[in-house]
C-alpha cells in the first residue's frame, strides 16, 4: 500500500530502533501530545523496540478524553431536547457523564447519530428541516477549521435548524498551562503532525527556548515515530533543545495560514474546562458575534449542575503524564473498555483503552 | 395473481400463509423429507453423534457483494456444525418478514439459500413464516438451525488448543466484516470488496481426512481472528503468539481498514477458519487446506504457548510486540 508501507518496512523500522539504542545514553522522558500517536505506540508494539532509557508518556492529547464532565452532561441534556437531533464522532457516544451518556439515552429513544464530519452534520439538517441537527464540536485545531467550513456554509444557505455544541480545544495554552504546573521531567515532547500542519511551528518555540525542552513534530506511521524519537534523542545527547520537524511531508513550519483565517473567522478564543487539567485560559473555542446564531449554548437551554467524576478516576493525573494507568485502582478492575468509568478508557486514542487493549501484562 | 408485497395476512396461517409457501418456498427447498409439509420432519439419525446449531441472521444491507442474507443463513449454520468436526446434514430455516417486503426481493433470497443448501450438501427439513407489522422488523430474518452427524472417536473443540501447538487460518481475514460496512455506509470506495462467505464442511472434511492431529476449529465470523484467538486461548488455559506479517490480509481490505482506522483483525469471517493442530502436523494441515479452493491462501499465523494464559501476542510487521486482546464495544453493527 502506498505512502503506508514505505513507513512500515522492517528494516527501516528495526534500523532506527537500533540507532536509537545507540545514540541514548542518558535516561530520557518525552510526551506525545497526540492521541494518534498514543495509538500508533500501542499498536505496533513501539515501546518494546525502545532502550530502557527512553520513556514515553501520554499527554493531553485525546479529543474525547480531555471534554470536561459538564460537556457530556450538557451533550446528553440536549439528546432529551424534545426534537433535538445529537450529532456526533462516534467515540463520543460512550463517554460517561455525571449521570448518563448518550449511548444510554439513544438506548431510551432519544436521537443520537454517529457521523464522520461536521458537514454530514449539515447535510442532516438539510434532510430533515423539522429536526433541530446539532454537531458536537470536539476536537483540536485539526477539526475545528472544518466545523467552521460547516457553519460557514450554514449560514450561506440559511439553515436554520443546525447548531454546534462548540467544546473545541486549543493545544498552545494546554502546553503553557502544562509547563507552568509540577515539574513532569520531561525531556521533550513528541509534537502532533495533523495539529502542526494547521498551527505551524511557532506555538513550540517558547517550549525549546524558554522550558529547554527538545519538540519534535512527528507523522503516525511507525518509522516517522521511531524516526522523530531518534531526533529527540539525539538533541538530548547533544544537549540541545530546538523544534524541529521529521513530518516533513505532512508539515510546513508556518501551517495552514487558510484553516487558521477560516477557523478565526467563526470562532474566538473562550476559557475551556479540561478534563484533568481545569480551566485553562483562552484554550477553548466560543462563537464570534457574527455566527452567535449557530452556538447551541445560545438556541437551548444547556445549564447543567456541576459535573462529578467518578472519585478515584485518576485521568487527570494520566492526562499530565503524571500517573500510568495501571497507577489507577480503577484501571482494569472496574473500569474497563465494556464499562469505562474514565474518558481515558472510551476512547479508541485514549491513554488507558491502549494501554488495557495493547500493554497489560 | 402472483403476490407481489408481503401483508400480514401472509403470516395469519390462513389461505394466504399457504399460497406464500406454496408459490414461494415449497418448490425451491423441496426435498422429500420436506415435502409432506407436517409439523415435524422425521428424520433417521446415521451412526455417530448429532451436533446441533442455531444462529440468527439479520444482516443489512440483506443483499451484498458476494452472498446475501440467504447464502449466509446457510453458511453461517453449516460452519458452525462443521467446526465441531461433523458432517452437516440437515437445516431448518424460520422466517421473519416485515409487512410491506417486495415478494421479489423474498424470492431471490429463498433461491440464493436453496443454491447454497444444495452446494453445501444440506437439506432444508422443515421451516416457518412469521410476518410483523412494518418497522417491527427490518426487511427479513432468518433463523437457521442445523443438524450434522460427528464420527464416533474424534473430539474437536475450543477447549483442546495445546501447547506446541500451531495456529493456521484458512485465508485472508476480514474480507466479510469490510465488505458489509463499506456496503452499509454507501462508502464509494472504488475497492473490489467481496464477502468471503461460503460453506466450510468440505473444507473441514478435507483437512480432518488428511490430518488426525487438528484439536481447534474456529469459523471467526463476529469479532474476528483476534476475538476468536482469545476465546481459545482462555478456554484452553494457553497463551497464543502470532506473528503479523504471517496473517493473509486482502489488499483491498487492509487498505480500506487504513483508510477507515479500523483492524481487519477484529472483522468478521464468513468463509475461514482457524485450525489448531499438533506442531508437527502443520505443514500437513497446510498442504489440505490450500489444495482446497477455499484455502489457497492458507498460511500458518503462530504458535501456542503456555506463558500468561489466556493471552494472545502479536510480533508486529515493523519489529515490536504487543497483545492482540478481545474485542470491545461495537465495531460495526448488524453484520451478519
Amino acid at each position: 500500500m502506498k505512502h503506508v508501507d514505505e513507513f512500515r518496512d522492517p528494516e527501516l523500522t528495526k534500523g532506527l530502533a537500533r540507532a536509537i539504542a545507540q545514540a541514548s545514553t542518558k535516561p530520557a522522558r518525552f510526551m506525545e501530545l497526540c492521541g494518534t500517536h498514543t495509538m500508533a505506540i500501542a499498536r505496533h508494539g513501539l515501546s518494546r523496540m525502545l532502550p530502557p532509557t527512553v520513556e514515553m508518556v501520554s499527554g493531553p492529547g485525546c479529543p474525547v478524553c480531555v471534554t470536561a464532565t459538564e460537556e457530556i452532561d450538557r451533550a446528553v441534556k440536549l439528546a432529551r431536547t424534545p426534537g433535538v437531533t445529537v450529532a456526533t464522532f462516534g467515540d463520543l457516544v460512550r463517554v460517561p457523564g455525571s449521570h448518563s451518556s448518550l449511548a444510554k439515552e439513544r438506548a431510551a429513544g432519544s436521537r443520537v447519530k454517529v457521523i464522520y464530519s461536521a458537514l454530514d452534520a449539515l447535510e442532516l439538517a438539510l434532510a430533515d428541516p423539522k429536526a433541530q441537527v446539532v454537531f458536537l464540536g470536539i476536537g483540536f485545531e485539526t477539526t475545528a477549521p472544518t466545523v467552521a467550513a460547516a457553519v460557514l456554509m450554514a449560514k450561506q444557505k440559511g439553515v436554520a435548524n443546525f447548531s454546534v455544541l462548540a467544546a473545541h480545544k486549543l493545544l498552545p495554552p494546554a502546553l503553557a498551562a502544562l509547563l507552568s504546573g509540577p515539574d513532569l521531567g520531561l525531556n521533550g515532547f513528541l509534537c502532533p503532525g495533523h495539529v502542526t500542519t494547521v498551527i505551524g511551528t511557532a506555538p513550540y518555540e517558547d517550549v525549546a527556548k524558554v522550558h529547554g525542552l527538545a519538540c519534535v513534530v512527528s507523522g503516525f506511521e511507525p518509522a516517522d515515530v521511531l524516526g522523530a524519537v531518534l531526533m529527540l534523542v539525539k538533541q538530548v545527547e547533544e544537549g540541545r533543545a530546538a523544534v524541529e520537524i521529521q513530518y516533513a511531508r505532512g508539515v510546513s513550519p508556518q501551517g495552514n495560514p487558510q484553516a487558521r483565517a477560516l477557523m478565526e473567522q467563526v470562532f474566538t478564543p473562550v476559557d475551556a474546562p479540561w478534563r484533568g487539567l481545569g480551566w485553562i485560559p483562552m484554550s477553548g473555542l466560543g462563537f464570534n458575534p457574527a455566527f452567535a446564531e449557530f452556538d447551541a449554548r445560545a438556541r437551548f437551554d444547556l445549564e447543567v449542575p456541576p459535573a462529578a467524576d467518578h472519585p478515584g478516576c485518576r485521568c487527570g493525573d494520566v492526562l499530565r503524564g503524571l500517573v500510568r494507568p495501571p497507577q489507577c485502582k480503577l484501571f482494569g478492575q472496574v473500569c474497563t473498555p465494556e464499562s469505562p468509568l474514565g474518558p481515558c478508557m472510551v476512547s479508541m486514542e485514549g491513554t488507558c483503552a491502549a494501554w488495557y487493549k495493547y500493554r497489560r501484562d | 395473481m402472483a403476490i407481489e408485497t408481503i401483508l400480514l395476512d401472509h403470516g395469519a396461517g390462513g389461505r394466504a400463509s399457504h399460497e406464500l409457501v406454496k408459490s414461494v418456498f415449497a418448490g425451491r427447498f423441496a426435498n422429500p423429507l420436506l415435502d409432506p409439509m407436517d409439523d415435524a420432519a422425521v428424520l433417521l439419525p446415521p451412526p455417530g453423534r448429532l451436533a446441533i446449531s442455531t444462529d440468527s441472521f439479520v444482516v443489512d444491507p440483506i443483499i451484498f457483494p458476494g452472498g446475501d442474507i440467504g447464502s449466509l443463513a446457510v453458511h453461517g449454520t453449516v460452519n458452525d456444525v462443521a467446526m465441531r468436526g461433523a458432517k452437516p446434514l440437515w437445516l431448518t430455516a424460520g422466517f421473519v418478514l416485515e409487512e410491506g417486503l417486495p415478494v421479489a426481493l423474498l424470492t431471490q433470497v429463498v433461491e440464493s439459500m436453496a443454491k447454497a443448501a444444495s452446494e453445501a450438501g444440506v437439506l432444508i427439513v422443515a421451516g416457518d413464516t412469521k410476518v410483523v407489522g412494518r418497522g417491527q422488523a427490518d426487511k427479513l430474518f432468518i433463523n437457521t438451525t442445523g443438524v450434522g452427524v460427528l464420527p464416533e472417536g474424534l473430539t474437536i473443540g475450543a477447549h483442546l488448543a495445546a501447547p506446541g501447538d500451531a495456529v493456521l487460518v484458512s485465508g485472508t481475514m476480514g474480507d466479510h466484516g469490510t465488505t458489509i460496512m463499506a456496503a452499509r455506509e454507501g462508502l464509494n470506495l472504488d475497492a473490489p470488496l467481496r464477502s468471503d462467505s461460503a460453506a466450510l464442511n468440505g473444507l473441514t472434511a478435507a483437512v480432518l481426512a488428511s490430518c488426525p492431529g487438528v484439536h481447534v476449529l474456529r469459523d471467526p465470523t463476529r469479532g474476528g481472528l483476534a476475538t476468536t484467538l482469545n476465546e481459545i486461548a482462555q478456554t484452553s488455559s494457553v497463551s497464543m503468539e502470532l506473528d503479523e506479517m504471517a496473517i493473509p490480509l486482502d489488499p483491498a481490505v487492509r487498505g480500506v481498514c487504513e483508510l477507515l482506522g479500523l483492524d481487519p483483525l477484529y472483522l468478521a469471517n464468513e468463509g475461514k477458519l482457524i485450525c489448531i493442530v499438533e506442531g508437527g502436523q502443520a505443514r500437513a494441515v497446510l498442504a489440505a487446506l490450500q489444495a482446497h479452493p477455499l484455502g489457497r491462501s492458507a498460511a500458518i499465523i503462530g504458535q501456542v504457548g503456555t506463558e500468561h494464559p489466556g493471552r494472545v501476542w502479536i510480533n508486529t510487521s515493523v519489529g515490536g510486540r504487543r497483545i492482540l486482546d478481545m474485542l470491545s464495544g461495537e465495531p460495526l453493527p448488524r453484520i451478519c
